[in-house]
């Protein structure tokens, strides 16, 4: 069994003159959550639908589950498209259990597995409703039992907060986090950079169709920390060694970079001496910050 | 289909109220010969009653008052228009009596001229391979009529059935869940050949009723037809028809009408429905259809529209290019076919019908597969010719 469940090599997509894809490469460890971000017009949905062999790629190769990615593997991935709905006059149980047989699911066990999840999220009452008695965040409910209901290797997930309430935001988010432990691997493409964090191990930065930034989140970060320390202290008018320069003073919060070859603890000892020390902390970048730098220094 | 014959007949014939029509005339030159019809009925009435009517028609019991002054000047008064029918009736009841009095004035018997009025029936005769049948042009001209207005229909009907699906699938957003499972020419040709099994349930369905209410309509009418027009001039003139009927239709290959029809329904519905089903995909609503439907339809509409030439002269070369070509052949060829088409020239617009619907639904995969995808763009002919041309 391979560690990466999908491996995409030098993947090129072209519409006309447009370039949606240039030679992307990604590796997706298996049993992780991969956060697929980037700007509007990225090229993100167009790798997704690639990987769901919806649109081909005019070059360049997959590898899912160890082997080249062949038609019947979408079997083993499930697809929640950013553009999603339902056909509205059809009934919620007898389209879950049509929209679960095109995925290659038995009758019988379709039925089980939607029993389960529809007791599960608390819906079974809905069986026998139409889709357009549905409010949005219902209809987006059973789309996530539609996506997840094959138990499929890898999940896709373009945008699957959107639309949703915190509280139901928090559900599925748990429901993600419960998928993972069950062994599955899951892609998710989000613009929102703190769900990014609470959840994701490793992620890739796509911008003009190029990955410009990818690994594991905590090395990522570590990567972008630019020694900045915020610092509080009970002193006005604070001067400090060359080593360490002051970036911004705002009502005694100072923001201090040291310089290389300076430590935090040298900061401290210079600190305690000019006054009261109230906070110390080190500013480790957000994924927002990260977000807007990688895009910008493009 | 059948309620669309019988059921306009039926309200024709219970349309016909009697009528009474009061006449005044000083002398009974006219009286004496107005005889009554089916739906008209003259009284004649003295002058003073005819004061009365005039001062307050509604209160009177008839319908109108023909005056008849001389034999030049009539006046039909009555309190509403009268119908066209009535009047048109009386007309020609007065100028045929004007007419036979002239007739009898310069000295020509009448016996002697009903004796000349003939009705002849000219018997036509098709010389083929397999021998003498008996031909009409006027039966032909009918079904040849009946089937390119069906094949119109449907191709229309169903053409449009199938882009509605896919702009529906289109905004109501499920069209990319449901192409992760399955490819885009699958759902494509799976709208489309759902479709054409629909019309051809109601195709089936239409026949069975229409043979069923046929059945009952004759049994219905044509009990009160034969009584109401025991006049043995009419009755002849129906068993004409009725035998002609018979004979005329024993002169066209029934079993290849119907397999041509059901052939070329479908080769036409799946050319034109692959193309509707590309300019559903290119739109986001049904509103912005307008600009992609119309060279779509001009084709159709041109056969439409050429059905009559091509009746006048159906081994004419318009009639031959038309029955060729794939986009006017469904509509044309079976105007053509009730009046004999060449075999080889039956096969050789069928093979190119076939090769039409795969090169258009070839096209409109390409198309459909790129369109599906656009939201909120709006597509031009230009932005549709680059489709074709993305690659897979």
């Amino acid at each position: 069994m391979s560690e990466s469940i999908l491996i995409a090599k030098d993947i090129v997509k072209q519409y006309g003159d447009y370039l949606a894809l240039d030679h992307v490469n990604l590796e997706i460890p298996r049993g992780s959550i991969f956060g697929l971000l980037g700007p509007n017009g990225a090229g993100k949905t167009t790798l997704m639908r690639i990987i769901n062999q919806i649109i081909a790629p005019d070059y360049g190769t997959l590898i899912f589950d160890g082997k080249p990615l062949k038609r019947a593997d979408i079997s083993q991935i499930g697809y929640l498209p950013e553009e999603r709905g339902l056909y509205k006059k059809m009934k919620v149980g007898e389209q879950t259990l049509y929209l679960a047989k095109l995925k290659g699911m038995p009758h019988n066990e379709a039925l089980e597995k939607l029993k389960f999840w529809f007791k599960k999220f608390d819906i079974l009452h809905w069986w026998n409703k139409k889709v357009e008695e549905l409010s949005k965040g219902m209809a987006q409910k059973i789309q996530f039992v539609v996506t997840v209901i094959h138990e499929p290797k890898l999940l896709i997930f373009d945008e699957p907060f959107s639309g949703f309430d915190p509280i139901n935001v928090a559900i599925i988010r748990d429901e993600i986090l419960e998928l993972k432990k069950g062994g599955t691997t899951i892609i998710f493409s989000t613009h929102r950079m703190e769900s990014v964090e609470e959840i994701c191990d490793n992620i890739a930065l796509i911008n003009n169709g190029e990955t410009i930034l990818e690994g594991a989140i905590e090395k990522i970060k570590n990567d972008f920390r630019n020694n900045i320390f915020s610092v509080k202290l009970n002193t006005e008018n604070l001067t400090l060694p060359e080593q360490f320069q002051i970036i911004s003073n705002t009502d005694n919060n100072y923001q201090i970079q040291i310089s290389e070859n300076a430590t935090s603890n040298q900061l401290l000892n210079a600190l305690i001496e000019k006054g009261e020390i109230i906070s110390f902390q080190e500013k480790i970048p957000t994924m927002e910050d990260i977000f807007i730098k990688a895009v910008k220094n493009e | 289909m059948a309620g669309i014959i019988i059921l306009p007949t039926y309200l024709a014939m219970q349309g016909h109220d009697e009528r009474t029509i009061a006449l005044y005339e000083e002398n009974t030159f006219f009286s004496s010969k107005l005889e009554d019809t089916d739906n008209l009925h003259f009284v004649k009435i003295p002058e003073q009653e005819v004061r009365i009517i005039k001062e307050d028609f509604s209160a009177s019991p008839y319908y109108a008052l023909l005056d008849i002054k001389d034999a030049e000047n009539f006046t039909l008064y009555s309190n509403q228009q009268v119908s066209l029918s009535v009047k048109s009736e009386i007309e020609n009841k007065l100028s045929d009596i004007i007419q036979r009095q002239k007739l009898k004035l310069a000295g020509i018997d009448l016996q002697i001229l009903e004796g000349v009025s003939t009705q002849i029936q000219v018997e036509t005769i098709i010389i083929g391979e397999e021998g003498e049948t008996t031909g009409n042009a006027e039966v032909s001209f009918g079904i040849g009529f009946m089937c390119g207005i069906l094949i119109y229909m449907f191709i229309f009907m169903y053409g449009t059935m199938v882009m509605r699906g896919v702009i529906e699938e289109k905004t109501s957003r499920i069209v990319e869940v449901i192409i992760s499972s399955v490819k885009p020419f699958q759902l494509m040709m799976g709208k489309i050949l759902g479709v054409a099994l629909v019309g051809l349930t109601q195709f089936m369905l239409w026949i069975i009723l229409t043979l069923i209410l046929s059945a009952f309509a004759e049994v219905l009418f044509f009990d009160t037809l034969t009584i109401s027009t025991e006049s043995i001039a009419v009755g002849k003139e129906q068993s004409l028809i009725l035998s002609s009927l018979s004979t005329s239709l024993a002169g066209i290959n029934i079993l290849q009408l119907l397999f041509s029809f059901v052939f070329y329904f479908l080769g036409g519905y799946l050319l034109y429905s692959a193309l509707f089903a590309a300019v559903g995909s290119a739109v986001d609503a049904e509103a912005d259809t307008q600009q992609f439907i119309l060279p779509i339809t001009i084709p159709l509409i041109i056969s439409f529209i050429l059905m009559q030439p091509v009746m006048d002269n159906p081994d004419g070369v318009l009639a031959y290019w038309l029955s060729i070509i794939p986009f006017t052949s469904p509509i044309i060829m079976m105007v053509r076919l009730p009046f004999g088409v060449n075999n080889s020239e039956l096969i050789l617009s069928m093979a190119l019908l076939i090769v039409g619907f795969l090169a258009t639904t070839y096209l409109a995969a390409k198309i459909y597969r790129t369109g599906i995808l656009m939201y909120g763009k709006k597509a031009s002919y230009k932005e549709l010719w680059k489709w074709l041309t993305y690659r897979g």
